[in-house]
């Protein structure tokens, strides 16, 4: 019965990512100008040689054929090569992956702490001034815009201060990009963690605790905490879809490789193999990791399984 | 009235309204008051510091920052404003129209902004650039478009459940026409949502089509718009940190009133959260 329950997500998973890869795939048939002209556009090739890659590309083939092939591709994961760098789209993927990960676990690291900590800080004493001064901040950190919050980190932290580096692959080099990513997971996090510590605090079983004897740190960290985690939690699906924004314009700003640095390339580069691969990875990615929070959802609040 | 009191009556929302006051004053009246030229090069030394003559300093190419960033209130302000107006209105269309009509096309709908809203909304706004192409409007349209599910997820949930109480029930038990208890009655009642909601996305939607002028696929140079200007400033953070702490800072603080008065409003005109 628990396996069932635990596994009616997946269900869902394959309609979410054939309906997600079919807006892909149709938002790429919008786009305009012929993509192997595109490709052709700085050698002088020949008539011939247009209507030979248009053949080896599939592109001569009808509408419908051209989309079951790209689903099979999506499975696969093989979307041919970028128009730019002739090098196969998946092993382009790959090679930057592992930088936006890193950036990623770093930024969801320090929004997560931080944000927890000012969240919890802030809703054990509701409008007092320590819960003033934080909101304030949690809702400068979610107005700032990252990109200015990157720039402004190296201008201090980096070229004045000379504390930290900016380049590099070392861990020290990961901190500014981290802290910019993270900050903007922050301020949500920070809000949403309050509210809901205020909500529960004032539930009867926090009362009852309370009424026991219990020491109060216990009754915040053992009854109040755990259940004020659960709709943080399921925000978190959103929150990651927020950390790839926050990755592409971090990976632009300090000029580190990864995913979102090359997506935004591809785009003003009008490489379209390497856009629709990125654009299939990072929805699956997604679909997966809501999926993970929906699982999480279910093991921490014994009240969903019921449902 | 009361709304409008009560707004002044909270500090920060206080402080906001005046910041946008000045932000938007500012853009209205630039012209008038901006000492130079937004595009006059060569008004001052390349990359000079911040001085009384140029308060903000001057830009690569000799242009005065504070005339620039007095003109990109006018971007920024306008790019945000079309953007919420795109997503409230196909949002609040579509939230309404699947929350009314119940059955199939809700259930169908709903998941489809499921679906949609698990799409980091920047991968969305970029592959809609992709397909428009790059530019300053199409830039407004991509935000605008990807933002349309947030809003139709709140709005439906906001009309469905005003659809079970009396009063529209009655109306519709009198035989009144769809279209007439959609706006005169369900329309009135989801107002204060629809207005919180895109005051607080307001914010959002500045915030995100500078990001997008930043990466250099919305507006273009040399309009002054704040986001274009500071991915221009970036390449001289070291040598003129002024180019671009000042329009980030216009950003910021126009961003911060924004979000400043959508959390007051959001307080006032929400019942569930007037009570805490």
């Amino acid at each position: 019965m628990r396996v069932r329950r635990l596994l009616r997500p997946f269900a869902g998973l394959i309609p979410t990512l054939l309906l997600t890869w079919t807006l892909v795939f149709g938002a790429l048939q919008l786009v305009p100008g012929d993509p192997v002209e595109l490709m052709l556009a700085n050698s002088q090739a020949s008539e011939q040689a247009v209507a030979a890659t248009r053949t080896k590309l599939g592109l001569d083939r009808p509408v419908w054929l051209q989309y079951v092939t790209f689903l099979g591709h999506a499975v696969t994961g093989d979307f041919g090569n970028s128009f730019r760098t002739r090098e196969p789209v998946t092993k382009m993927i790959g090679d930057q992956l592992p930088a936006t990960l890193w950036l990623s676990a770093g930024g969801l690291l320090f929004g997560l702490i931080f944000g927890t900590l000012l969240g919890v800080v802030a809703g054990l004493r509701p409008d007092g001034w320590i819960d003033t001064s934080i909101m304030t901040i949690a809702l400068a950190g979610v107005s700032m815009p990252g990109f200015w919050v990157a720039m402004l980190l190296i201008q201090i932290f980096a070229t004045s201060l000379g504390w930290l580096p900016v380049l590099g692959s070392g861990p020290t080099a990961l901190i500014l990009p981290s802290i910019s990513v993270g900050l903007f997971l922050v301020g949500g996090l920070a809000r949403l963690v309050r509210s809901s510590l205020i909500e529960v605090l004032g539930q009867d079983y926090v009362r009852t605790a309370r009424a026991k004897g219990l020491p109060e740190a216990r009754v915040v960290i053992k009854h109040a905490l755990r259940n004020a985690a659960i709709p943080p939690l399921s925000l978190l699906g959103v929150q990651f879809a927020l950390l790839i924004g926050g990755a592409v314009v971090t990976e632009t700003v300090f000029a580190r490789p990864g995913i979102g640095a090359m997506l935004v390339t591809a785009v003003l580069e009008k490489d379209y193999p390497l856009v629709q691969g990125i654009a299939v990875w990072t929805t699956a990615a997604c679909v997966l990791v809501n999926l993970l929070i929906d699982l999480l959802y279910t093991i921490l609040d014994p009240r969903a399984r019921l449902v | 009235m009361k709304t409008f009191r009560q707004l002044f009556g909270s500090p920060g929302a206080a402080v906001g309204l005046l910041v946008l006051v000045i932000v938007i004053g500012g853009a209205i009246i630039a012209p008038f008051v901006a000492p130079y030229d937004w595009n006059g090069t060569g008004v001052c030394r390349r990359l000079a510091a911040p001085s009384a003559a140029h308060w903000f300093g001057c830009d690569l190419f000799g242009r005065d920052v504070f005339s620039r960033v007095l003109y990109g209130g006018r971007y920024s302000l306008a790019m945000g404003l079309s953007t919420v107006a795109i997503s409230t209105s196909f949002g609040g269309l579509f939230g309404v129209i699947i929350a009314y009509t119940k059955g199939w096309t809700d259930r169908l709908g709903s998941r489809g902004i499921d679906i949609m809203l698990g799409f980091p909304p920047i991968l969305l706004a970029i592959l809609l650039i992709a397909i428009f192409g790059v530019g300053l409007l199409n830039a407004a349209l991509a935000v605008g478009l990807a933002s349309i599910p947030r809003f139709a997820r709140v709005i439906r949930g906001a009309t469905l459940s005003l659809t079970t109480l009396d009063y529209v029930e009655a109306a519709q038990a009198m035989g009144a026409r769809h279209l007439r208890v959609v706006w005169r009655h369900l329309l009135p009642n989801l107002a204060p949502t629809i207005i919180v909601l895109a005051t607080l996305d307001l914010g959002n939607a500045v915030l995100f089509t500078a990001t997008l002028s930043f990466l250099g696929l919305g507006a273009q140079p040399p309009t002054p718009e704040w986001g274009t200007m500071l991915n221009a400033g970036r390449d001289y953070i070291r040598y003129a940190p002024w180019t671009m702490i000042f329009p980030g800072l216009a950003l910021f603080l126009t961003v911060m009133a924004v979000n400043l008065v959508g959390d007051r409003l959001s307080r006032i005109l929400d019942p569930r959260r007037r009570a805490r």
